[in-house]
């Protein structure tokens, strides 16, 4: 008992009664230096979900706002990793330099979202002669206009969007091809030998065979996605206007710019609310593998 | 790869057979290079840019300065010294190492505890702590920052300017740790059993096993971790936002390369340089301990 004490003490005292505290202000206003002032009961979620347009704008068609942009990335984000990485997965085990392939694939994991959102500046700049994007497009179409890709509200999240793809994508991949690699050799030989086709092996064989680590992957993903905050404080604040923002951002802007903490801790309820499925898949998961074992 | 190998010995015996695979094969190969060199690129020209000079990369794009010749060092003189970017470097160290080496601690112990130990509750307190490794940080960060600020955990003490980073090292511990106890219980409890016991026989005490039988056996899990945990910190953005707010002598690199874009944001040679600085040490950590590095980012995938 002694030796997880100080764990279970910091536990208690920096993870569990911060959430406490927070749960109860998303039912308060908030004073500013972040005490239980004013109480409002469910008004702060009500306004969120109702009437505060950055937040949720269903009457524009596409619908706008954080919480929408934010399926955005979960649509995108969640689909494209996987496709790509599950692609990568499957090819670069085929061929004999499978190493740098995935060398080259991973690194992006170790560059901190900041530095990502640096790279990707770079290669969104508007300014044709030094933008690579830009530059690529102009090369193949010499009358091309140079896009602002982030300067545009209809094209900012999926500029962003790929840009966390390219730094997630080696996850993906690592994690899959490790699973393609635990499938024993026979049943790929012997589905070989009965004429399956590459493409009927990869549907019927692989794909059920890795649904355990794509899941795991997806749910990686999505936690990747509620979280998703850093890259898009580094590259566009959230703008151009509201455009990029997402519930992550909602959170810190309102909380420690706009000085609504109440506001915020409702923001951040949500987040957890959105969260809470994986953790009830995680304790779920850990408590079979143990009766397994 | 080998796996799949092996399973295609039916191919490649004649020479007719090898062209037909080569020729089938080279989309694959075309793809999979085309795809790496586009991973590959975006990094490669922000290395390229920090290395030139400010008005070559006004004038032209970073894949001018291949074959341009034109390199220099002065880029990282200036954004070290002139924009404190040298002491942002230093003060991400001074957060890192010990909300590295304090969960890791914390969470070593604790995991011996809920592999080897038996107490009342142990199984229901292992899950409840399975659990908080997803509660995202935006729930904690207003009460931490309120709690530091009562107890005067966020300003420096004694003269002693370390004192500042006892909150962001508290807080990073406290998230840190779920995952800790997860990964190194689970490995600990995988340890021979009768080593233990015959230890215990033998009247070692707990801290005794811990201390020479079970973190001895364990390096490869407690490196795992401490490379997560470290990768974590180091690139974290939002907590020092938050806990090291009105404090700029006291940011990090990932704070201070967002305020730089703000006041600096047409001078890509600073920025460039910047950026470069922070992903330095994560990537020498990348190459030399590779293995540890991939096994630390997979068991961390289960926390937000």
């Amino acid at each position: 008992m002694l030796f997880v004490l100080p764990a279970l003490v910091v536990l208690s005292l920096f993870l569990i009664y911060p959430a406490y505290f927070t749960i109860r202000l998303a039912f308060y206003e908030g004073s500013f230096n972040f005490g239980f002032a004013h109480y409002l009961g469910v008004a702060n979620f009500k306004e969120l979900l109702t009437n505060d347009k950055d937040f949720l704008d269903l009457s524009t068609f596409p619908p706008g706002g954080a919480l929408i942009n934010n399926l955005r990335w979960v649509i995108f984000y969640i689909s494209l990793s996987l496709i790509i990485g599950l692609g990568l997965a499957v090819v670069a085990v085929r061929v004999r330099y499978e190493r740098a392939v995935k060398t080259a694939i991973f690194i992006p994991m170790a560059i901190a979202a900041t530095a990502v959102g640096i790279i990707w500046l770079f290669v969104y700049s508007p300014n044709p002669d030094t933008g690579l994007l830009n530059a690529l497009i102009r090369g193949f179409d010499s009358g091309f206009h140079p896009i602002a890709w982030l300067g545009r509200p209809n094209l900012v999240n999926y500029a962003l969007i790929f840009a966390y793809i390219w730094a997630s994508v080696g996850f993906v991949m690592v994690v899959l091809s490790a699973a393609i690699k635990g499938i024993p050799a026979e049943i790929m030989e012997a589905a070989r030998v009965d004429g399956a086709g590459e493409w009927n092996i990869f549907r019927r064989i692989m794909i059920p065979m890795l649904s355990l680590p794509i899941s795991v992957v997806t749910i990686w993903l999505f936690i990747n996605v509620i979280k998703v905050f850093d890259i898009i404080y580094v590259m566009t604040g959230g703008g151009p206007g509201t455009s990029s923002r997402v519930i992550a951002f909602t959170m810190y802007e309102e909380t420690f710019l706009n000085g609504r903490p109440g506001y915020g801790a409702a923001v951040a309820v949500i987040m957890l609310v959105l969260i809470a499925p994986v953790m009830v898949l995680n304790v779920r998961r850990f408590r079979s593998e143990r009766v397994v074992a | 790869m080998t796996t799949v190998e092996q399973a295609v010995p039916l191919t490649a015996q004649t020479r007719s057979e090898r062209l037909i695979r080569f020729i089938t094969r080279t989309p694959i190969h075309i793809g999979l290079i085309a795809i790496a060199v586009i991973w590959l690129v975006p990094t490669v020209g922000l290395a390229i840019t920090s290395f030139r000079k400010p008005n070559n990369i006004a004038s032209s794009g970073w894949w001018h300065g291949i074959t341009q010749w034109d390199w220099t060092l002065h880029n990282y003189g200036s954004v070290i010294h002139a924009t404190g970017m040298g002491h942002a470097w230093v003060n991400s160290v001074i957060i890192t190492v010990p909300a590295t080496i304090l969960p890791l601690t914390l969470g070593a112990l604790a995991a011996f505890g809920f592999a080897w130990v038996s107490f009342p509750f142990r199984d229901t307190l292992f899950l409840a702590i399975v659990a908080l490794m997803i509660v995202p940080i935006q729930t904690s960060l207003v009460p931490l920052l309120k709690l530091f600020r009562e107890w005067h955990l966020n300003t420096p003490h004694f003269g002693i300017s370390a004192f500042a980073f006892v909150g962001i090292w508290v807080a990073h511990t406290a998230f840190g740790l779920p995952l800790a106890v997860f990964l190194l219980r689970n490995f600990f409890i995988t340890l021979p059993k009768d080593l233990i016991e015959a230890a215990r026989m033998d009247g070692a005490s707990n801290l005794a096993i811990f201390r020479r039988i079970v973190v001895p056996l364990s390096v490869p899990a407690l490196a795992s971790f401490a490379i997560f945990q470290f990768l974590w910190v180091w690139n974290d953005l939002l907590m020092a936002l938050v806990f090291l707010a009105g404090q700029p002598d006291k940011a990090p690199m990932t704070v201070r390369i967002p305020y730089l874009l703000s006041t600096y944001g047409q001078e890509y040679n600073l920025l460039s340089a910047a950026a470069f600085l922070l992903m330095i040490l994560p990537l020498i950590v990348f190459f030399s301990l590779q293995r540890y590095f991939v096994q630390g980012l997979l068991a961390g995938s289960v926390k937000t």
